[in-house]
């Protein structure tokens, strides 16, 4: 069977949905079983790769920094660049260009890039399937 | 004194993995310990954080794994007991999605829609979130 390869686009922002746990889960299924994955990361979802996320303590659980290991999605990327890789698939993570400009979060995981609306079209035609998983 | 407010919580399970926890109970404990003076009705979907015994495994990705995954319950108990702020539970909307009373955490009030003026008349603001 012929290597798959899959192309997700998001929207939502870091920390305001749960659309994105739902796409991380299956972007961990795709890299585990070697897929080539893109991912067309747009308008809020541009700040998922941003590296300078950082965890904080939590007082109101009454935990430290440690104790809390609050999740940052920049960690998410990381860890599925290296799952896919592990697994012989490859990522391609776009972040679009303006919606970062707009945001101010240029500084990226790295192995993620800077793209454009070009790359997302690229992505659809190169692609087994496509999943948007749009902003409601 | 502080003015009393009635917090009407609606939106539910918004960004509760990612923040390890509900934004908005989060924010009324949080203020609580700055003075504020808050009530609490759980409606609509909100009403399942009152059920006890949820919980759901950590996100994975790869080698990352998530160690505190929020557990709503846990988390309505805390106003409720550690916080002093009061939770009611609007009973219709248990009904409508087949939630019995005694699924829930110990200390909610029960509150049908008929008797939610008289709570608004109790309070000073009311948000509804």
């Amino acid at each position: 069977m012929s290597k798959k390869a899959l192309t997700v686009a998001l929207m939502d922002p870091p920390y305001e949905s749960e659309n994105l746990t739902t796409a991380f889960r299956i972007l961990d299924v795709a890299a585990r079983r070697g897929y080539d994955i893109n991912v067309f990361a747009y308008e809020g979802a541009s700040g998922l790769a941003f590296t300078r996320q950082m965890p904080h303590p939590n007082p109101v659980h009454g935990k430290n920094v440690a104790e809390e290991n609050h999740p940052t999605t920049k960690d998410q990327v990381a860890a599925l660049l290296a799952e896919t890789e592990k697994n012989g698939g490859k990522l391609d993570w776009v972040n679009c260009g303006m919606c970062v400009d707009e945001r101010g979060v240029g500084e990226f995981v790295p192995g993620t890039r800077r793209g454009s609306p070009a790359d997302f079209h690229a992505f659809v035609e190169a692609s087994d399937n496509v999943l948007v998983i749009p902003t409601k | 004194m502080a003015k009393k407010t009635l917090n009407i919580v609606e939106s539910a399970y918004r960004a509760v993995m990612e923040e390890q926890d509900d934004t908005v109970l989060w924010l009324l404990a949080a203020m609580q310990g700055a003075g504020a003076q808050h009530t609490v009705v759980l409606r609509g979907n909100a009403v399942n954080y009152a059920v006890a015994g949820q919980g759901v495994p950590g996100l994975t990705v790869g080698e990352w794994k998530q160690t505190q995954a929020p557990k709503m319950d846990r988390d309505v108990l805390d106003l409720i007991e550690k916080r002093k702020i009061p939770v009611y539970v609007v009973t219709e909307d248990l009904a409508e999605r087949g939630i019995e009373s005694r699924e829930l955490v110990p200390g909610v009030h029960l509150l049908s829609r008929t008797a939610l003026p008289g709570l608004f008349a109790e309070h000073t603001l009311v948000a509804h979130w």
